[in-house]
């Protein structure tokens, strides 16, 4: 097996992947050809082939495993990965993707990857505290839940007033570092146009400034809350929070005024809007940004679902969109842009059209001397480590097991029930030592390298090595009963496969079992708790692959 | 320099031939520098790191002992013996110490003892009374509710003494015993590869069960074995051994095991001191976390924490708590001080031990606190000792009730600048920010921070 995959990989002359027929089924790869059969699909195959490079596709038995974790950020269970292997239809795929995406578990990890973008934390270095932080998390999950229409979404964000324990969306201007008029307009250009105003130059992101220089932040007599509102009297020249103005480095940009008084905002695409003094400037801001004529808008979300779920951005980084980074196929970008607008807006029928291409079923084995080539072509699907949250709820769900998560602080205390699993945690301050170790972002910045998943020698000690992980093989109920003394030995082996890895196990791998229980090193049940440990600190399970 | 060829020097358990610790050095965290590094540090870290100070640096490491809650000041190293029963409770009395005019509260004798080897601050004061902002505001030097989320001193130390800056022991190079604080002993907005690394386990047990290093119930034999299985089973790792991801995960999964099978676990190992070193530091969590974190500076870890076993939050039950808690710390501390000063490593070990504030010092005698004492931060007690501290100096001075500060106000930044100095860290020099604000080591009184002056008067 083995041996047929590094053959294939490192294969004859051309870039591809592609089994020879009749061999044994691949482990990680279908045997067919590749070939392109969505509008999608046509313009990626269009690239690779001016490149002569061939993909190949995963097997039924890594898709089941890709999609359940790109798309709902959970592990199959057994049942699930058996199922789908054993489905002879043709169109099984696309249906699980459509099943996949009406489940409950779609809103928790979104909801968790926007929360990571819009900062969703009680405390440190924003300060939402804990009641925003659920108003605002709140929020994010149903209209994730509900694909309400991306514009609606962003238009909700920009332009709320109210209460930041009522009016979830409110929490947006409040979860930055910088609340000058400046700092709002990086964070807005950031999360929405997935470009860096900081770059820009000065009277331009001034001039952006301009629509968020009322923005206007009141306490209320309930302890911890905000009032977030459109303050018409307030000019630039008084920001808005001393603290955060003594915090700038650099010193509040001059009050773009006309000489007849009203303040005149300048867009990204440097258009000049006198502000009327009887609307609010943010109104003015989401009616350019929140359009369809709009690039910025639309190339910033397709750019990003892309990178979400292929693990590269057309353009990249997904937040770093600029003139001189150009995107590496620009037909692609085009296309989901068209059919974003076309569709109202609708997130999850990009997220569909990627998921259902076969595109989305490229192998990851690839050589590895052409993969700097071909990584922006999207020739085969990358190797990621699983997301912290998405690791440790995989570890328990294939234990049975949970984890304790808790803010001490700030308060008041917040304890989650056990069976909450980490994707679904709504605020970034409630944690456990796991979810820091394993590069849990900040949610300081809303950048999207705020999250590493590079794996570092203390991660590794901790799997390999730690009471925490080794209690849960040794002692979780679902470790238990798989390995029940009455079960028959090759059962165990197969249920142990599917549970943690999503597969059958080839002859070879349980002829290694096999030698390694009789080798003697481990008796009895410590067998079977080995063959475990061995599956979760196995690649195959800490990597999408 | 000379710094450098000294941790070098100990960062591997004696008597190691050399090349037994270039193959470990190599195999461990040799190539950690890179392999720690995040994308976010990395990317805005163009600018080199700040250079150390020129001169040279008298501490090599530091000991922080941390009292989470608060300690009382006026029950331990700031007595008050005349300010009558509403402010001493039953602690009244005051001990003399090995330095003539200098005395503490009776819980203290051993630490009396080394009286000569520490100095005490009695006017540290910040006038913060929140637990989280206080810790942070004693911790990172700034004021809590900046824009930034800075990081704490023992993450500036893994910055800038860790990999990057030339240190190669085997062992993190920021060790927290045994369990972190939070987000206090985080790294803020330096990342992952700065975060301390928390031993977990109790070192006053039978075996100190090193979290990720040392597996209860799992022996040699096993932990090679499953090694060897693990590495046959990898089926996806086999077929992509050159896939770059793959490798990095290989490294990682190396260094791990250098420390799990390797000899840096021994530093962990206090079965390998003298059972009646180990007395003296007392058979309780406190004092063997004080013996290991000697061993760890031993092998040239630059910055240790000690996280006080239990809390000082003494709201009520105040006194109980003193009298439990108390001697425990006066044995681990009096015990440290000296074993540090027999190996001559107190000379370049900087020790510094408080809370995150004081505790009031008119006791709270109505229910529910029925004798308990208040969050105080307005003046309270620090205590530091070697890596170029003098001894058997008294800095500051508290009032008749220890209320408020008298002589020589001490802010957290006139500490922990003395610690950075001593230790060769330039105070004023920029950390690496993601977005690449202007952030400093600790805050300047040009941005209004409070400062009264370094503490020459000890260094």
């Amino acid at each position: 097996m083995q041996r047929f995959l590094l053959a294939t990989v490192l294969g004859l002359g051309s870039l591809g992947a592609c089994a020879a027929p009749g061999s044994a089924a691949p482990l990680f790869e279908e045997t067919k050809t590749a070939m392109p059969e969505t509008p999608l699909d046509s313009i990626v195959f269009r690239t690779l082939a001016k490149k002569d490079i061939r993909p190949a596709y995963c097997s039924d038995a890594v898709f089941v495993r890709r999609a359940y974790l790109d798309v709902i950020g959970t592990l199959p269970t057994a049942d699930e990965a058996r199922a789908f292997i054993r489905d002879p239809s043709l169109n099984k795929r696309p249906a699980l993707v459509n099943r996949l995406l009406e489940r409950e578990e779609f809103a928790d990890y979104w909801a968790m990857k926007w929360s990571d973008l819009l900062r969703v934390k009680a405390e440190f270095p924003v300060n939402l505290w804990p009641n925003a932080a659920q108003a605002y998390h709140h929020w994010i999950r149903s209209s994730i839940r509900d694909n309400k229409p991306y514009d609606v979404f962003v238009r909700e964000l920009l332009t709320s007033n109210g209460s930041n324990f009522r009016v979830g969306p409110v929490n947006f201007y409040r979860a930055m570092q910088n609340r000058t008029p400046e700092g709002i307009a990086t964070t807005v250009a950031l999360t929405f146009m997935g470009t860096r105003a900081e770059n820009w130059p000065t009277n331009q992101l001034a001039g952006m400034a301009v629509f968020f220089s009322q923005v206007s932040y009141k306490p209320t007599r309930e302890w911890k809350e905000e009032i977030v509102f459109w303050n018409p009297d307030k000019s630039l020249a008084a920001p808005s929070n001393s603290v955060a103005a003594n915090a700038t480095n650099s010193p509040p940009s001059p009050v773009l005024r006309s000489p007849a008084g009203p303040l005149v905002g300048l867009l990204p695409d440097k258009t000049k809007i006198k502000l009327p003094p009887d609307r609010d400037p943010r109104e003015l801001f989401a009616d350019w940004l929140v359009s369809a004529k709009n690039p910025w808008f639309t190339i910033n979300i397709v750019n990003r679902i892309w990178s979400w779920l292929i693990g590269r951005g057309i353009i990249h980084e997904p937040d770093d969109i600029r003139l001189d980074n150009p995107p590496s196929n620009p037909a692609l970008l085009a296309y989901l842009q068209k059919e974003f607008i076309k569709s109202g807006f609708d997130m999850k029928h990009i997220f569909r059209l990627i998921l259902t291409s076969r595109t989305y079923q490229f192998s990851s084995v690839f050589p590895a001397e052409k993969m700097a080539q071909a990584e922006p072509l999207f020739a085969f699907y990358p190797l990621r480590r699983l997301d912290a949250e998405v690791l440790i709820d995989a570890i328990n769900k294939v234990t049975g097991t949970t984890d304790l998560y808790t803010s001490a602080i700030p308060e008041p205390f917040t304890f989650i029930p056990a069976n909450k699993p980490a994707i679904a945690l709504p605020d970034g301050s409630i944690t456990s030592p796991f979810l820091e170790l394993f590069g849990r972002p900040a949610r300081a910045t809303g950048m999207e390298s705020e999250r590493v998943n590079r794996p570092i020698p203390s991660q590794r000690m901790h799997l390999l090595n730690s009471s925490h992980i080794q209690r849960k093989l040794e002692e979780g109920p679902a470790m238990k009963a798989l390995l029940d003394p009455k079960r028959k030995q090759a059962e165990i082996i197969e249920d142990l496969y599917l549970t943690i890895l999503s597969r059958f196990p080839t002859p070879d791998e349980v002829a290694k079992v096999d030698a390694y229980i009789k080798s003697g090193v481990v008796k009895g049940r410590e067998a079977g708790i080995d063959l475990a440990w061995a599956l979760i600190n196995s690649d195959e399970f800490l990597y999408r692959h | 320099m000379n710094e450098k060829s000294t941790v070098r020097n100990t960062t591997t358990p004696r008597g190691a031939p050399l090349t037994r610790r270039e193959a470990l050095r190599r195999g461990l965290f040799g190539t950690a520098g890179v392999l720690l590094a995040d994308r976010l540090i990395t990317s805005a870290r163009a600018e080199a790191l700040p250079a150390p100070v020129p001169g040279k640096a008298k501490a090599k490491s530091v000991i922080q002992v941390f009292l989470w809650g608060g300690m009382s000041h006026s029950d331990t190293w700031d007595p008050k013996p005349d300010a009558g029963y509403d402010y001493t409770g039953q602690f009244s009395s005051v001990i003399p110490t090995n330095v003539s005019g200098v005395q503490l509260g009776s819980l203290f004798p051993l630490l009396a003892k080394q009286a000569d080897k520490f100095s005490m601050i009695r006017s540290m004061t910040h006038r913060n009374n929140g637990h989280e902002t206080a810790a942070y505001l004693m911790q990172t030097g700034h004021m809590p509710g900046e824009r930034l989320a800075y990081p704490c001193i023992g993450a500036v130390f893994a910055l800038l003494k860790g990999y990057n800056a030339g240190y190669k022991g085997l062992i993190p190079p920021y060790v927290v015993l045994t369990q972190p604080q939070g987000r206090f002993s985080e790294s803020g907005f330096l990342g992952s590869r700065c975060k301390p690394f928390a031993t977990g386990g109790d070192p006053n047990a039978a075996r100190f069960e090193v979290e990720g290093v040392i597996a209860r119930g799992i022996t040699d034999q096993r932990q090679t074995g499953r090694r060897d299985f693990l590495h046959s089973m990898n089926t996806l790792g086999n077929t992509l051994p050159e896939n770059p991801e793959i490798k990095i995960a290989k490294d990682a999964e190396q260094q791990a095991y250098n420390l799990i099978l390797g000899e840096g676990k021994d530093v962990f190992d206090l079965a390998k001191e003298d059972t009646k070193l180990r007395d003296r530091y007392g058979r309780h969590t406190f004092g063997q976390d004080c013996l290991a974190a000697r061993r760890l500076v031993e092998a040239g870890v630059p910055y240790v924490t000690v996280n006080y076993p239990g809390g000082w939050d003494t709201h009520s039950n105040h006194f109980a708590t003193m009298n439990k808690q108390c001697p425990q710390l006066d044995q681990g501390l009096a015990a440290l001080l000296q074993d540090l000063a027999d190996r001559g490593l107190l000379e370049s070990t900087i020790v510094w031990c408080c809370g995150e504030f004081g505790r009031s010092p008119k006791v709270d005698w109505q229910p529910p606190w029925n004798g308990g004492r208040n969050h105080y931060g307005n003046v309270f007690s620090v205590m530091v000792a070697g890596g170029g501290f003098k001894g058997g100096q008294i800095v500051g001075s508290s009032d008749a009730k220890g209320e408020e500060v008298k002589e020589r106000p001490v802010y957290p930044i006139d500490l922990l600048g003395s610690i950075y100095e001593l230790a060769g860290i330039d105070a004023d020099a920029k950390l690496p920010h993601p977005l690449g604000f202007d952030a400093r080591v600790l805050a300047s009184s040009e941005n209004g921070a409070k400062t009264a002056g370094r503490l020459k008067e000890i260094m």
